[in-house]
């Protein structure tokens, strides 16, 4: 280590990168990071080259480091392991000094985690896989502005999934005729409504007018049925001043719930997340965009890491998978995001692609929802596959019900209902599912016509990201 | 109309071998249950009367079920619902809650608008049978 401060370029594995003996503290912040590295470069000179260019190294020998205590600040990669069936790809674990990163700043965080170094030339590809955030970090952050508790507590609601529709046409629809939609489906027998990710404010609907006509449904459905309703208004905008007077608009209406989308970036959400705890309503977050990052294995961040920090920074609903829909969702890498959001432990386990223990420390939980192409048809497998604090959301499911909205809302709602009561009387619901909706449909029209006329509609493509293990148990 | 509160009010109303199994399945998860009945069936009215406290110490169904049939008989025309509580760290809540009674005529609820500036509404949701004093709002309550 004698040429460890010689100017001119030196391996990172020799700047103190790489310390295979390095047992992490639990109060590091620990990443498992999986990397393709250029022809030529070892794995564990890859591995220390994405710990030192996630924290303090650049790319040649200053001696200012001399004026720090740099082994503190120094990432460590203290351990590179082989991909099971993939001879390229290894997996780096890499330990982070708490002294790193600001109190509950997700910016911050992500900004050290995947700032430079997924652009770094030595590496051909890199993917942020999991993250072991340390409860004297995670303590720092708000968390859910509300939580799975509160909401249940708040919308008097218990003992089964809640059931939601993204009103159809996503684009296009006049204020007034959107606010049809929201109606039936709402006094048909959904919990909730939903505005698409894309709906803010646009020439065909402007914001206040969608706003207006949206809480006159809820209310008159709310009255009919005698139960709380909700409809997600999506204040997303284009400047945090736009959202905040949306929001406190919503607020005003008497909405319990707003949204937003992903793509207003992690401090606009954590902003978000503080105004609906002070207001009293309820935060739901659309993923969108994720997937441009999330899906390829090679390349990019895991959605379990997304959902570790969307539940940090502090929503209340998360789009997370459905497993059985139209949308990309491996059934083991779907039950370890459902893990991250709604446990107060979550243990380790390769199979669901969980790489580290994961201890909350209490933080509220993040309601996950399942929404794209979900059927009443498959309620006994989205009831096995995400269990009961889940949102299930049936758009085209409810929207499309040849008899009409309310029918189709109906028709979800008896089939969850049968589903848990079948559950709850210790029937194997999951193989004797059809049998069960089928028994529902004779007391109920609405069931009867969904399930002849999306019963056998499945979406079974195989997943591109899945957790890499050996003798991975996987397939619906 | 028919109010949709709890867990199954989608489906027919449960028979009595029908509650039982639901009892059955909270109680094996130790999950105490508790008899509420209310003549103010309000989506936001949390506290419905309690028919005496949670039933703790109450292991087997049939205990639970008795219990129903009681309020059913002192309260036959009023909402009455068994609920399960979770009183585990990081639930602390209920677990299951649904309607065992109804009232035979359920009047429903009446929207009243407040028309105030700029389009806005101000909505309240208003319970016919609260126009009623309190014990006197269904025939038989």
């Amino acid at each position: 280590m004698s040429d460890r401060w010689n100017a001119g370029v030196i391996p990172y594995a020799e700047m103190g990168y790489w310390q295979p003996d390095y047992e992490p503290k639990d109060t590091d912040v620990l990443a498992a990071f999986r990397l393709v590295a250029q022809p030529g470069v070892p794995p564990e000179e890859a591995g220390a080259a994405v710990a030192g260019e996630s924290s303090t190294a650049t790319w040649t020998v200053v001696w200012t480091d001399r004026l720090t205590d740099y082994e503190t600040y120094q990432a460590k990669c203290y351990a590179v392991e082989p991909v099971p069936g993939q001879p390229d790809q290894f997996i780096a674990k890499i330990a982070y000094d708490l002294d790193l990163f600001e109190e509950g700043s997700i910016a911050n965080l992500t900004s050290s985690i995947i700032g430079n170094v997924f652009g770094f030339k030595a590496l051909k590809s890199l993917r942020l896989e999991d993250m072991r955030i340390p409860t004297h970090y995670v303590k720092t952050f708000q968390g859910p502005a509300h939580g799975i508790v509160m909401e249940r507590e708040y919308l008097n609601k218990y003992g089964r999934p809640l059931l939601g529709a993204t009103t159809k046409p996503k684009l296009g629809l006049s204020a007034r005729n959107y606010g049809r939609v929201v109606y039936e489906a709402l006094r048909g027998g959904l919990d909730f409504t939903k505005d698409d990710e894309n709906i803010n404010s646009q020439p065909f609907m402007r914001w206040r007018d969608r706003f207006l006509f949206t809480m006159e449904a809820v209310n008159r459905a709310q009255a009919e049925t005698g139960e709380i309703k909700g409809h997600y208004l999506n204040v997303t905008g284009a400047t945090m001043e736009d959202m905040y007077e949306r929001a406190d608009f919503a607020k005003e209406l008497g909405s319990i719930v707003v949204m937003i989308d992903l793509t207003v970036g992690y401090t606009a959400i954590q902003s978000m997340a503080k105004w609906a705890r002070k207001n009293g309503v309820l935060l739901h977050l659309h993923r969108a965009g994720h997937g441009t990052y999330t899906r390829q294995k090679n390349h990019g961040v895991n959605f379990r890491v997304i959902a570790k920090w969307m539940r940090l920074a502090g929503v209340d609903h998360i789009h997370a998978g459905t497993v059985v829909g139209k949308l990309e969702g491996d059934p083991n890498a779907v039950a370890g995001y459902y893990d991250t959001l709604r446990l107060d432990h979550v243990p380790a386990d390769p199979v669901k692609g969980l790489y580290f223990d994961q201890d909350w420390a209490s933080m509220a939980a993040t309601m996950p929802v399942a929404s794209g192409g979900i059927h009443a048809g498959q309620m006994h497998q989205l009831l096995d596959h995400l269990g009961e604090d889940v949102i299930l959301q049936f758009g085209g499911g409810t929207i499309g019900h040849p008899m009409g909205i309310a029918a189709g809302a109906t028709a979800n709602r008896v089939a969850l209902e049968a589903m848990i009561k079948a559950r709850n009387e210790g029937r194997d619901f999951l193989h004797e599912g059809p049998d069960i909706l089928q028994a529902a449909a004779k007391h109920c029209r609405e069931l009867d016509v969904a399930l002849s006329t999306w019963g056998d509609i499945t979406f079974n493509y195989e997943s591109t990201d899945t957790p890499d293990v050996l003798a991975t148990p996987t397939g619906l | 109309m028919r109010i949709t509160q709890g867990t199954f009010s989608y489906l027919p109303d449960l028979t009595d071998d029908e509650i039982t199994a639901q009892l059955q399945y909270a109680l094996d998860r130790g999950w105490p249950m508790s008899v509420e009945f209310t003549d103010d069936p309000h989506p936001r009215n949390t506290y419905w009367e309690m028919w005496g406290l949670p039933m703790f110490d109450i292991r087997d169904a049939a205990g639970v079920m008795h219990e129903i049939s009681e309020c059913r008989k002192a309260y036959p025309g009023r909402y009455i619902k068994v609920s399960a509580y979770d009183a585990s760290k990081g639930r602390q809540t209920t677990a299951l809650s649904f309607i065992v009674n109804r009232p035979a005529d359920e009047p429903g609820f009446r929207l009243d608008r407040q028309e105030v500036s700029d389009r806005r509404i101000r909505y309240t949701t208003h319970a016919y049978a609260t126009d009623r004093p309190a014990g006197d709002r269904y025939s038989s309550s």
